[in-house]
């Protein structure tokens, strides 16, 4: 394995840390104020800055070096994360992605920005110290040179101290003082030091040290900063409680100190024998001693930044003791532990090894059949046990492409952030079910239009706060990003709680763009979905979001290139909700077999609206060599499938066929002629430009059980087609609408 | 036959001969895949007229064309006596229709002879040279020509 193996290793680890990073920041957005989702976060970036300094990126270091001290405050308590804070953070983590990726594929950041953010990051992390920055500066350094005392006098042994003997055999005048002290955190933050507390201590007289370690908790919780131990501590002195007050004079605001005098018979039968308590069990492990506060500039950061990293190791040595603690952490570190990294190419060979598998078990079947008399032989039940198998198989091989999409919906939240920085509106992205799984190639291709759409109901959708206000809604702008699995599809819908579509304005802006006639009548669902004609922009100036001339036609397109649909549903004043249904993978089809002028093909049956027996009656001749056929009362052109692919010369009688009632990218609904359907099935798509070229009207090829290749219908291709034929002269849409107004 | 048998020198070629109509062609043996029985294609719409359709070779999809139909000569008619030599022209795999594979030749450079100059003979246009062999003729033909890369890429 060479140095870029490894670096690329790094980088994959990056995409997942920033993940973690962002769901994190998120999580404690929405008021989650678990520690463990602060560590998480500050682990993610930790363990990114500790990679990228190996491989020497230093830009990337030191800028997630300032994110890991601010979150470190946050860690400490130190900075409460409130929305603000929060905002900063978000966007310091959208400069570590940029960062990552800029030294991943070359290329630069905005320096500026990052630059900006990194004197915020400073602010927050000097500025609200509670202890107010300024006037503790000056103890920065002594705190700095006690931190490496405190490791090692931390493993100091109970030892028996005996001083002077001047109290020597002086019984009489000597009390036993029994002193509880408990340091708080603040204590070793104003360079106090409890060893040294304790040195003085036996100055006093002879005494035996208790430590109670009980409130120590498992080494994955442990806070570095925090402080875990309590002393109990006998002294046999000849001087005064005062006196022996004395000693922690300087501590006691920082610490819990309770003296107490107890008769010196009674401290004789006290367990006087030093329990014993070796630090050093502990693997040197300083999170046990408690390290001063970050106000240290250098020396201590790198120090916690080590104890934090070995406080990672051993969490991850422990994980299977910690899930018994049922942390998230440990989970987590569980679960990578069950994934392995495969080659994307290797699990697609796999997937169309399996589908020729599945070809050809169907293709046995049908000879066995063929050839099996009495239909009840041995071989025919086990060609059905292979049956299933080989489905199970398929099923199974299908389902390790499957992804969750939730590593698109946290790139949806970032540029929900952005926009809406850029436009100044204040916009909360709620995501949901973003554990919802889809074949990955799915999951690449939903990014783009998922990412239009989204600026889009941040651009257009959301009203101004001004706005917004005056309309007695929240300020603040939702977007709710949610999936879920529907009847073998996955459903993504996209609700804004914005003003809705406005209609007026949509319908006046399609007559300007002279894609309807001004007197058409169209219905509230036809005027929202005007809003996908090609060519639409809603947008009175052109925003440098949105509104670039690419509209939602290109989304919609894009959508269905994936075998999908998408609809969109707006109350006006209350907001939109676009609703995106999916295949779960492109490497299978649901598809529709039917029988065109002797030839088999498929048509996808996410493009079919319905399909009806055509009746003379309804049959209408138009122009030379057009026909419509009337359904419902709406009239709707009929398009010969074998006429379009040359498969027939003349046209067929529709009357003898079925008609399949699509819808195309346009909008419009067109009847497509079959000759008849055989039955529906689930095929797996096979390229054609691999040996051959593109063909106009076909999307792809599959292969039957039968052992013959079967064509998949492009719908949007033929239904072009047929426009192409039938309506030169004027825009599409337009005389399909004065169609529809005319029906 | 026994040019097959014989050791491959230096400059030795390789090359399989098949019938098409009452013509012999050959083509370079280290472009030819497989060669297997004629099986019913899928027509593809808007083909040009030499391709007769597709078939399925164990799961990819094979466009299938007619030799003869593609150097002007008379379509074939195809029956199961008909072969499909699977073969690799660049990236593609691409099977050609033909009447039947007739011999394996090994020959040198010495033995093409370069094409006639004959008029507007589209067999001229993707013919390597001649070869006469036991007082047969034999056109060698160049596939890389007969399938130009770029026409995927234009589609």
């Amino acid at each position: 394995m060479d140095m870029n193996e490894i670096k690329e290793i790094f980088f994959q680890e990056c995409e997942e840390q920033l993940a973690e990073l962002e769901s994190g920041l998120l999580k404690l957005n929405d008021g989650d104020r678990d520690p463990e989702t602060v560590n998480a976060v500050f682990r993610a970036v930790h363990s990114i800055k500790g990679g990228a300094g190996a491989f020497g990126l230093d830009d990337l270091v030191s800028f997630a070096h300032v994110f890991e001290t601010t979150l470190d405050c946050v860690r400490s308590n130190k900075l409460e994360p409130n929305q603000d804070v929060l905002k900063v953070m978000l966007k310091s983590a959208d400069v570590l992605a940029d960062l990552v990726t800029a030294s991943r594929d070359g290329g630069s950041v905005d320096e500026s920005r990052s630059r900006g953010l990194v004197k915020e990051l400073e602010a927050l992390a000097k500025g609200e110290m509670p202890s107010g920055g300024a006037a503790e500066a000056p103890k920065a350094a002594p705190v700095a040179a006690a931190a490496p005392a405190a490791t090692d006098d931390s493993g100091f042994q109970p030892i028996p101290f005996s001083f002077d003997d001047d109290f020597g055999g002086d019984d009489a005048a000597k009390s036993v003082f029994e002193v509880t002290f408990k340091p708080r955190r603040d204590l070793f933050a104003k360079g106090n030091e409890a060893a040294l507390l304790l040195r003085d201590l036996s100055r006093l007289g002879e005494m035996a040290i208790n430590c109670d370690t009980e409130a120590l908790p498992a080494l994955d919780k442990i806070d570095p900063e925090e402080t875990y131990f309590s002393w109990t501590i006998s002294v046999t002195t000849d001087k005064t409680e005062q006196d022996v007050r004395a000693v922690f004079e300087f501590a006691e605001w920082d610490c819990d100190l309770e003296v107490s005098e107890v008769a010196a018979e009674a401290a004789e039968e006290l367990p006087m024998v030093p329990v014993p308590f070796d630090l050093s069990a502990l693997d040197d492990e300083p999170a046990a001693a408690p390290a001063p506060t970050p106000v240290a500039e250098v020396p201590v950061d790198t120090k916690m930044a080590a104890a934090a990293a070995r406080v990672e190791k051993k969490e991850a040595a422990a994980a299977p003791a910690a899930a018994a603690a049922a942390n998230n952490a440990a989970a987590a570190a569980n679960a990578a532990g069950q994934t392995i990294r495969v080659d994307l190419d290797r699990v697609d060979r796999l997937i169309n090894l399996v589908g020729e598998l599945v070809i050809n078990q169907a293709m046995l079947s049908q000879s066995v059949v063929e050839n099996d008399t009495n239909g009840t032989s041995s071989i025919n039940m086990g060609l059905e046990e292979l049956q299933q198998l080989t489905r199970e198989i398929q099923d199974s091989v299908m389902a390790i492409r499957a992804q969750p999409v939730k590593p698109v919906f946290q790139r949806m939240s970032r540029i929900v952030r952005e926009v809406a920085d850029m436009v100044g509106k204040s916009i909360r992205l709620v995501t949901e079910g973003e554990n919802t799984e889809v074949d990955k190639t799915v999951i690449d291709k939903i990014a783009e239009p998922l990412t239009h759409m989204i600026r889009n109901a941040v651009d257009h959708g959301i009203e101004s706060p001004e706005k917004r206000e005056a309309a007695g809604k929240d300020p603040e702008g939702t977007i709710k990003l949610s999936a879920k699995h529907r009847s073998g599809r996955i459903l993504i819908e996209l609700i804004d709680d914005g003003g809705g579509i406005n209609r007026e304005r949509v319908k006046q802006k399609a007559i300007d763009n002279d894609l309807i006639s001004p007197d058409a009548n169209l219905s509230d669902e036809e005027i929202d979905n005007l809003i996908f004609a090609p060519g639409f922009s809603t947008a009175d100036k052109i925003s440098d979001i949105s509104g670039r001339g690419v509209g939602m036609d290109v989304v919609k397109r894009s959508i269905q290139a994936l075998g999908g649909r998408i609809s969109i549903s707006s109350r006006p004043g209350l907001g939109s909700t676009f609703t995106m249904s999916l295949p779960l993978t492109l490497a299978v089809l649901d598809g529709m077999v039917v029988t065109v002028a002797g030839q088999t093909l498929v048509v996808p049956l996410t493009a079919i609206v319905e399909t009806l027996q055509p009746e003379a009656s309804s049959i209408h001749s138009f122009g030379a060599n057009q026909r419509l056929i009337s359904i419902r009362n709406s009239f709707c052109p009929l398009v010969d499938v074998g006429r379009i692919l040359n498969f027939r010369s003349t046209q067929a009688n529709p009357v003898e066929g079925v008609a399949l009632l699509v819808e195309s990218e346009g909008g419009g609904q067109r009847a497509l002629m079959v000759d008849a359907i055989q039955g529906q099935r689930q095929v797996v798509i096979k390229s054609l430009e691999a040996n051959y070229t593109h063909v106009p009207g076909i999307a792809a090829a599959t292969i039957l059980g039968d052992g013959r290749v079967a064509l998949i219908l492009d719908v949007d291709a033929v239904v072009a087609a047929s426009r192409g034929q039938s309506m030169k002269q004027d825009g599409a849409l337009k005389a399909d609408m004065s169609l529809a107004a005319a029906g | 036959m026994s040019y097959a048998v014989k050791n491959l020198a230096q400059g030795d070629r390789e090359l399989i001969a098949f019938r098409v109509g009452d013509q012999e062609f050959c083509v370079n043996v280290m472009a030819v895949r497989e060669i297997r029985g004629w099986t019913k294609a899928t027509p593809m719409p808007h083909a040009p007229s030499y391709v007769i359709g597709v078939i399925n070779l164990r799961g990819a999809v094979l466009p299938i064309v007619d030799f003869s139909a593609r150097l002007g000569m008379r379509s074939t008619e195809p029956t199961p006596r008909h072969v499909i030599i699977v073969s690799q022209v660049g990236s593609r795999t691409v099977g050609l229709l033909v009447e039947a594979v007739s011999d394996i030749l090994t020959v040198t450079e010495d033995n093409i002879q370069p094409v006639p100059e004959v008029a507007s003979s589209l067999v001229k246009q993707y013919a390597r040279g001649i070869l006469a062999i036991d007082k047969r003729m034999i056109c060698m033909i160049e596939l890389d020509t007969l399938f130009p890369e770029n026409e995927s890429e234009a589609a």
